[in-house]
C-alpha cells in the first residue's frame, strides 16, 4: 500500500472517531474545551506512535498466543512515559485530563492498530500509520472540543470573542453536551460522505 | 464503617456519578453491546463480577506491593496486567464450574479487559483514598450503575428500531443523542449526595 494512502486513511477515510468509533471514552470525556481535546489527541498520538514502532519491530519474537498481553505491556509502558512527561512539563493539562491519561492504555484504537496493522507491517509503514491515525484522532477530538467550547462557553481555545449578546449554553460542556455534540457531528459526517458517494 | 456511609457510596456511584453517563467510563461496550436488552444484561453481570474482584485485587497489589517498594509509577502497567489475567482466570473458572453461565457470559469476558471502566475504577479507588471495604462497595455500585445504564439504553434502542429515523441519523448518531437525553436525566440526581 502506498504511504500517502496509509496516511490519509487514518486522517479521513477510516477516521478513528467518526468512522470506526474507537476510543470513545476520551473523545467524550475530555473534549469540554478545544485545548483539552487537542492535548488528549496528541498524547494518544505519541503513545500510538511508540507502540506501533516497537510492536512492528518485535513482532517476530512474540508468540501469537500471548500477543495481546504483550501488546498491552508495550502500550502501558508508553502510557506511563507520556504520563510522567505530562506531569513534569504540563501540570495544568495533566490535572485537566486526570484519570484519562492512564486510561490511554485501554483506548481500543491503540490495541486495534497494534493487532490489525503494526503486527503485520514494516516499522516505517507502522510509523506512518501511527501518525495518520493519531492525527485523525487529534483532529476529531479538537473539532469536538471546538464545537462544545463554542456553544458551551462562547470561546475557542480560551479566546472569548462573541460579545455580550451571546448566551452560552453551559450544558454543552457537561456530559449530555458531549453525547449530543458527537451525535450531531456524526450525522453531519454521514451527510457529507453519503453525498460524495452518490456523486462518484 | 456505618451503614449510612455504605449507602452514600452506593447511591453516589450508581446514580450521581454514574460511570457511563457522567464519568464517561465504559463507553465502548455501552455503545457496542446495547442492541438487545438480553445481551446488555449479560454484559452488565459479567462486568459486575470482574469489577468487584478487580477492585479487591488491585487494591491489595497497590498496598502490599507497589507502595512498600516505592513503585507507584508502575501502577498503570501493574493494574492492567492484573485485570487482563483476572479476566482470563475468571473465564477459565466459569467455563469449568458452570458451562451454562459460561454460555451466557463467555462472549463478553474477553471484551472486559479493554473496558476502561474496570481500570478507571481501580485507579479511582486509589485516588479517592478509600479503604478496602469501601473500594469493593464502590466497585459494586459502579458496576450496578453501568448495568443500569446499559440495560435502560438497550431497551430504548430496541424501541428505536421500530421508528422511522432520518437516514443520516441511523445507527450511532441517534444512539448518541439518546444517550445525551439519558445523561441529562441522570443529571437530575446531582447534588443528592
Amino acid at each position: 500500500m502506498k504511504l500517502g494512502r496509509i496516511f490519509t486513511r487514518g486522517l479521513v477515510f477510516d477516521n478513528p472517531v467518526f468512522v470506526q468509533l474507537l476510543g470513545m471514552c476520551p473523545a467524550l470525556a475530555v473534549t469540554n474545551s478545544a485545548e483539552n481535546g487537542m492535548a488528549m489527541g496528541l498524547a494518544t498520538t505519541a503513545v500510538l506512535l511508540g507502540s506501533n514502532l516497537v510492536i512492528s519491530i518485535i513482532k517476530g519474537f512474540i508468540p501469537s498466543k500471548i500477543r495481546i498481553p504483550a501488546f498491552i505491556v508495550v502500550i502501558a509502558t508508553f502510557v506511563t512515559m507520556v504520563g510522567m512527561i505530562m506531569k513534569a512539563y504540563f501540570p495544568a493539562l495533566d490535572a485537566a485530563l486526570g484519570l484519562f491519561i492512564p486510561l490511554i492504555v485501554v483506548n481500543c484504537l491503540i490495541l486495534a492498530r497494534a493487532e490489525s496493522f503494526a503486527s503485520k507491517s514494516t516499522p516505517f509503514n507502522s510509523i506512518v500509520d501511527g501518525i495518520g491515525m493519531g492525527l485523525g484522532f487529534t483532529v476529531a477530538l479538537t473539532i469536538l472540543g471546538i464545537v462544545r467550547e463554542f456553544f458551551g462557553a462562547g470561546s475557542i481555545f480560551g479566546f472569548a470573542f462573541m460579545g455580550e449578546f451571546f448566551q452560552p449554553a453551559t450544558i454543552m460542556t457537561m456530559p449530555p453536551g458531549a453525547f449530543l455534540a458527537l451525535g450531531l457531528l456524526l450525522a453531519i459526517y454521514n451527510k457529507i460522505t453519503s453525498k460524495e458517494l452518490n456523486e462518484l | 464503617m456505618s451503614a449510612t456511609s455504605i449507602f452514600i457510596i452506593l447511591v453516589s456511584s450508581i446514580l450521581v456519578n454514574n460511570f457511563v453517563l457522567s464519568r464517561f467510563l465504559g463507553i465502548c461496550p455501552f455503545l457496542g453491546v446495547s442492541k438487545q436488552v438480553e445481551t446488555a444484561l449479560g454484559m452488565g453481570m459479567a462486568v459486575t463480577f470482574v469489577m468487584a474482584m478487580a477492585a479487591l485485587i488491585t487494591y491489595i497489589v497497590q498496598i502490599a506491593i507497589l507502595v512498600p517498594l516505592g513503585l507507584e509509577y508502575l501502577q498503570t502497567i501493574a493494574f492492567i496486567l492484573v485485570i487482563a489475567s483476572l479476566v482470563q482466570f475468571v473465564e477459565m473458572v466459569i467455563e469449568k464450574i458452570s458451562p451454562t453461565l459460561y454460555q451466557s457470559l463467555g462472549v463478553f469476558l474477553p471484551l472486559i479487559t479493554t473496558n476502561c471502566a474496570v481500570l478507571g475504577l481501580a485507579i479511582l479507588n486509589i485516588q479517592m483514598k478509600l479503604n478496602v471495604l469501601e473500594a469493593v462497595i464502590h466497585a459494586i455500585g459502579a458496576a450496578i450503575g453501568f448495568a443500569l445504564a446499559i440495560v435502560l439504553f438497550a431497551a430504548i434502542r430496541e424501541r428505536l428500531e421500530l421508528y422511522n429515523v432520518p437516514e443520516v441519523f441511523k445507527g450511532f448518531p441517534i444512539a448518541l443523542i439518546t444517550a445525551s437525553l439519558m445523561s441529562l436525566a441522570f443529571m437530575g440526581f446531582a447534588g443528592m449526595v
